[in-house]
């Protein structure tokens, strides 16, 4: 992957690798995030808003902080020192700066810490070996792929409620099987880069 | 007393099957029953140390900076335990792999270091974590042991189903994992209907 070009990185963040179909990372927002369309939308942005700044910044942290002075073992508990500062500061910077912004993310702001997709992300980015404009891309890409996992999932859901389900698969048990058919429908992508 | 601490996360609130937790590595890294053991212990490994950090420092920890102080102690045991299964269990290290880390992000981790660990005793979170990981580790093997028989037709890598058996090879990718679990939690679910009535 090292010299994968920009546009590869894009199809496979999205659709052959997509975060949450295929890589199980940020399952948790996904299942518990999704029982209505326009919160699912917001989550989407928070998530790609969040991923692209910290796929960013986990870059610079890794390449001039830790290589520099070798502590690459440190990676784990900086990265996710680095993402939860981040969190805290664009929440504090949103509420100051655009309050209506701050008013549709807030809630999920604080969620997206614990949300294995970020720091998932910037593990991956690492392991890949990306440059910088990789990693923006990918982060931008990937953070995409889920938010449109998320939002079409929140929009069978919607469906799902008004349905006449089998009592023992009412909720999570009828949810993870939607998301086992469009897991499926994702792997129809295997194979495009 | 102890005891109940202990048997509460295996059973009564399991973590996969009752209160859902820590879904990402549950579905990604039980390909096999092997797999999903070893995942299961490397959380319990971490789940159990940092419990018992945590509570043996719940009186010097500042309310206010709980939850970064949390997070710096359970990621400073995911990178110890991820040195020593890169040391002693090669395989298990490369097959886990990305989520190895990310057991800094298990939401169960860091939920009984809030709602447990910060607030008893040493033994009784040392019990605390010990059922909740092996609860987690039931789980996961449970989970990881059905798509591997359907998947693969064996169980730690010894044949169950016979030769003839030709195996569904959608339970080892992603889709099997999100519809064996579907299914394992509704079968959960008829149980407990049935035994409430």
């Amino acid at each position: 992957m090292e010299n994968a070009s920009i546009f590869v990185i894009m199809v496979s963040a999205v659709l052959v690798n997509n975060f949450v179909l295929s890589r199980f990372l940020g399952i948790c927002p996904f299942l518990g995030v999704s029982k209505q369309v326009e919160t699912a939308f917001g989550m989407g942005m928070a998530v790609t808003f969040v991923m692209t700044m910290a796929g960013t910044l986990t870059y610079f942290v890794h390449h001039y902080i830790l290589v520099k002075l070798g502590l690459e073992f440190l990676q784990t508990a900086a990265f996710i020192l680095v993402i939860a500062s981040l969190v805290q500061f664009v929440e504090i910077v949103l509420q100051k700066m655009s309050p209506t912004l701050y008013q549709a993310l807030g809630v999920f702001l604080p969620l997206i810490t614990t949300n294995c997709a970020v720091l998932g992300l910037a593990l991956l980015n690492i392991q890949y070996d990306f440059g910088l404009i990789q990693t923006i891309v990918h982060s931008f890409f990937a953070a995409i792929g889920f938010s449109m996992a998320i939002v079409l999932f929140a929009g069978i859901r919607e469906k799902l409620e008004i349905s006449d389900v089998p009592l023992p698969f009412k909720g999570f048990p009828i949810a993870l099987i939607t998301a086992s058919l469009m897991s499926i429908a994702f792997l129809g992508f295997t194979g495009l880069v | 007393m102890n005891i109940k601490n202990f048997t509460n996360g295996l059973i009564k609130e399991n973590p996969i099957f009752v209160q859902l937790l820590g879904m990402c590595p549950t579905l990604a890294v039980t390909t096999s029953a092997v797999n999903g053991i070893g995942m299961g212990l490397a959380t319990t490994a971490v789940l159990i140390s940092s419990n018992a950090v945590i509570s043996i420092l719940r009186k010097f920890i500042p309310a206010k900076v709980r939850i970064p102080a949390f997070v710096v102690i359970i990621a400073s045991f995911v990178t110890i335990v991820g040195m020593l299964m890169e040391a002693f269990t090669p395989s298990l290290f490369t097959a886990l792999g990305l989520f190895i880390p990310l057991i800094v992000v298990n939401c169960i981790i860091l939920a009984r270091a809030e709602s447990f660990a910060y607030k008893n005793g040493l033994v009784a979170s040392l019990m605390d974590g010990a059922g909740m990981g092996l609860g987690f580790t039931l789980g996961l093997f449970v989970l990881g042991s059905v798509r591997e028989l359907f998947g693969n037709g064996t169980i730690f890598d010894v044949s169950l189903l016979g030769a003839n058996y030709k195996p569904a090879l959608i339970m080892i990718l992603p889709p099997g994992a999100f519809l064996a679990l579907g299914i394992l939690l509704a079968l959960y679910n008829v149980v407990q209907i049935k035994s409430s009535k």
